[in-house]
């Protein structure tokens, strides 16, 4: 960790510790405004960290007293502001994630008191829910490194569901109902290929009517053929959970990362397969070349418009993955308009993961761990209107747009259409 | 054309009518195109195309032998009720028409602007809640100021609700789009709330009280028929947003921005103002699109108020062209077939969600207009492309 004194930094470098520095300590404030107070001397707060029916290896549960812990963290962030303030740090990631973990935890604690909060679980659905976020980030990172904006995957990823439940019902059999949903991914992305790449249609509009015309279509087929009280075709079941042998025995870590079903694992393939083909491939290299400078990719020989069709239906095949999440990898038959603005929560992790794969799943874990604390918490009925606690997510996703958190530059050439 | 516009260049004025053939020509081949690929989607699922496309004229127009024999039996007897009965599906049709007009205006402004509002449905949503806590809250106003101010909450809640969007993408570069469809979820959620909270009437169901008789907009016919003032008051819109955009220098500004935001820029305009004005104006109307609904028809709000609204908005700013007149025709054919649809779904079994599939089609024609003149054989002409969207932003 650089740390830098205010003395040889610009105006706005300056600016921005301050600035920081404060945010730190106006958390620490809130802290101990709406959690310090409230909590009751000699109360505790329990931290379950086992997940009823895992096969992890049991560990005792975390037992902290509130009272104490909830100024530990205000002192913490206090400390930290106050250093800010006075030195400065240079990772701003590490400010905010002091900031979020102190806030996060005390809240946790508050919210908690004199009761028990399953932590382990709540980790363990925040991969899970993260999953369909990814996936659909994914799809845009993919596509955005050769310069091709795709805000369809909502529409991609709704038609993938509804073609993996049907599928799955009428095969019986929940593998082919995936190998569908990926494929019809594809078969959509492909149109939206050409429909700008071919056509040069403006590619906002062009996701946007893939948008409509999905929503359209499967709330079509939803109530004309879905909506039957035989639910013969729209009752899939959904993928079991695939326990690795000794890994999914660690305690916390086990239950949460080895103990998923099968979208899951797909999904963090992905991440990693995208990783090494962006950055360590011939492929990756001309697709990032695309992205940036199609000009100077096409005078090296490069074939943009492969290299685009490519990537964009191989986006397409990971958003239909994505879409297959939402029935036959959780709650196995369909409902309208049931991915609730995933894809575009997916690629506002996209941008927050700066269009690489790791940074856009870590961002993915992020909303995913908001999904997945909001509904907690609603169980602990705690005083907030869970109405608000739902809007969590979409504020989060503004805030990430708005650059304050890391500034995210898109791939140069993103959104134009090219001309030989 | 009158006598005082100066003589234009036979070649020039060629060019000016063959544009705008060309201009009309592709929308409705979109249209006509969206119509067979769904007629197309309903043999595929099983259904009669003529029962279904009749049943869909029939609750958009009216049967026209019965509004002939209703005639009959006015002139013969001076009884109305048949003739009323006769017209409903028409004026239904432009019940229906009337928040589109204000929600493709909504769009067609943002177009301008090269701003790309997605979020109609939430502004609409806010604002019909705004419309309509004024509408029921305050009390023994005279209509004269009460209406106004309903219909003032609503433009101001849509108008805020747009203005944030508008403000993050002139001060951060943030996308509206995405933005914008954030908005569009905590409006959902927000009004979950105050619907089942702060503004609940009393009973179990979440919706709002119904709002004074003084604010609500005055209606034409007697009660079946719901037309209302909220038409001609979308019409009125129609056209101040039309000499707003082309008749001033602010909308001069606005369109300047949206043609190419650097020359802008370097001819001193300030892109920040336009934006947040811009999105301001956008969710106003689309606002006003909810008051509209809310004031006239319903008379109160429920969940899922605003369903759809939204993306059929995108859909007529961009048939219309993003020109006030091309927004209104849009406006009433679309008001027609959702009109109409609901008839399909009770006569003929076909889901309305059929008119989301033909919009999506349109929309794509629209925004290709060489695959409408790859199937039609049209010669391309080159006409002037607006540019709608721009990137992530930077």
């Amino acid at each position: 960790m650089k740390i830098s004194t205010l003395a040889n930094k610009t105006a706005s470098e300056k600016r921005k510790q301050i600035a920081y520095g404060i945010v730190l300590l106006l958390a620490g404030f809130l802290i101990y405004l709406f959690f310090g107070r409230n909590v009751e001397a000699g109360v505790t707060t329990t931290f379950g960290l086992n997940i009823a029916g895992s096969q992890a290896l049991k560990v005792p549960d975390l037992i902290v007293p509130a009272q104490t812990t909830v100024y530990m963290m205000m002192a913490l962030v206090v400390f930290v502001g106050a250093f800010q303030l006075a030195r400065g740090v240079r990772s701003t990631g590490l400010l905010l994630g002091i900031l979020a973990f102190t806030f996060v935890f005390a809240f946790l604690t508050w919210a908690a008191q004199a009761k028990s909060f399953n932590l382990a679980g709540m980790l363990s659905s925040m991969l899970v829910r993260a999953t369909p976020i990814a996936l659909a980030a994914l799809c845009g990172v993919i596509s955005e490194r050769s310069a091709v904006i795709n805000i369809g995957t909502e529409g991609i990823m709704l038609i993938s569901a509804q073609v993996a439940v049907v599928v799955g019902t009428l095969t019986k059999n929940l593998y082919a109902g995936l190998l569908a949903a990926i494929l019809i991914g594809g078969v959509v992305a492909a149109l939206h290929a050409v429909l700008v790449i071919r056509f040069k249609v403006d590619q906002i509009v062009s996701g946007v009517a893939i948008n409509i015309f999905g929503a359209g279509i499967t709330a079509f087929i939803s109530s004309r053929f879905l909506q039957s009280g035989t639910n013969a075709l729209n009752n899939s079941g959904s993928f079991p959970i695939i326990s690795i042998p000794i890994l999914s025995k660690i305690p916390i870590l086990g239950p949460m990362l080895f103990e998923n079903n099968i979208v899951v694992y797909l999904m963090a393939l992905t991440v990693i397969a995208m990783h090494i083909v962006l950055f360590y491939t011939p492929w990756g290299l001309r697709t990032r070349a695309v992205g940036e400078h199609p000009k100077a990719a096409d005078t090296l020989g490069v074939n943009i418009y492969l290299i685009r069709y490519v990537n964009v239906i191989v986006g397409g095949l990971i958003a239909g993955l994505g879409g297959a999440y939402f029935t036959i990898g959780s709650v196995g038959r369909f409902d309208e308009a049931m991915t609730a603005g995933k894809g575009f929560i997916g690629l506002a992790a996209m941008i927050f993961g700066k269009w690489n794969p790791f940074g856009a799943f870590s961002s993915s874990l992020l909303f995913g761990f908001a999904d997945s604390l909001q509904v907690k918490l609603q169980i602990l009925r705690i005083p907030i209107p869970s109405e608000f606690l739902l809007m969590a997510p979409y504020i989060i996703t503004m805030i990430v747009l708005t650059g304050i958190i890391g500034r995210a530059i898109p791939p140069a050439a993103d959104g134009q259409p090219y001309e030989k | 054309m009158s006598a005082t516009v100066p003589p234009i260049k036979p070649t020039e004025a060629k060019k000016t009518s063959s544009a705008l053939g060309q201009a009309l020509l592709v929308p409705i081949l979109a249209v006509v195109t969206g119509l067979i690929i769904g007629a197309i989607v309903i043999v595929v699922s099983g259904a009669s195309v003529a029962k279904a496309y009749g049943a869909l004229f029939v609750g958009s127009f009216g049967n026209p032998l019965d509004f002939f024999a209703a005639l009959k039996t006015l002139f013969a007897s001076g009884d109305s009720a048949a003739l009323i009965k006769a017209i409903y599906p028409f004026t239904e049709s432009l019940v229906t028409a009337t928040p589109y007009i204000f929600a493709g205006l909504s769009v067609a402004v943002g177009f301008r602007c090269g701003l790309f509002n997605i979020g109609a449905e939430g502004q609409f949503f806010v604002g019909a809640l705004c419309s309509a806590f004024v509408g029921y809250s305050l009390q023994g106003l005279p209509m004269l100021i009460h209406l106004p101010l309903a219909l003032l909450g609503g433009a101001l809640g849509g108008g805020i609700w747009g203005m944030i969007p508008g403000y993050l993408k002139a001060r951060f570069g943030a996308h509206e789009v995405v933005n914008t469809i954030m908005m569009n979820w905590i409006a959902f959620k927000l009004s979950d709330w105050l619907l089942n909270g702060p503004m609940k009437a009393s009973g179990f169901r979440p919706v709002t009280p119904n709002i004074q008789a003084s604010a609500e907009l005055p209606r034409f016919f007697s009660d079946p028929l719901r037309f209302n003032l909220g038409f001609f008051l979308a019409l009125l819109f129609a056209y101040l947003v039309y000499w707003f955009l082309f008749k001033t220098t602010l909308g001069f500004e606005i369109r300047s921005v949206g043609a190419n935001p650097d020359a802008a820029k370097y001819a001193g305009m300030n892109i920040i103002k336009n934006f947040v004005l811009v999105m301001a104006i956008s969710g106003g109307l689309a606002g006003l699109a909810g008051s509209a609904q809310v004031l006239g028809v319903d008379h109160w709000v429920g969940q899922g108020f605003s369903a759809g609204y939204g993306f059929d908005a995108i859909a007529l700013a961009l048939l219309g062209k993003s020109h006030p007149l091309g927004v209104v025709l849009a406006a009433l054919l679309f008001g027609f077939l959702r009109s109409g649809a609901t008839n399909m779904q009770s006569m003929a079994g076909i889901p309305i969600d059929i008119i989301s599939i033909i919009q999506g089609l349109v929309i794509v024609f629209i925004a290709a207009p060489d695959i409408i003149r790859w199937l039609y054989r049209i010669r391309s002409l080159k006409a002037e492309e607006t540019v709608l969207t721009r990137g992530w932003g930077k």
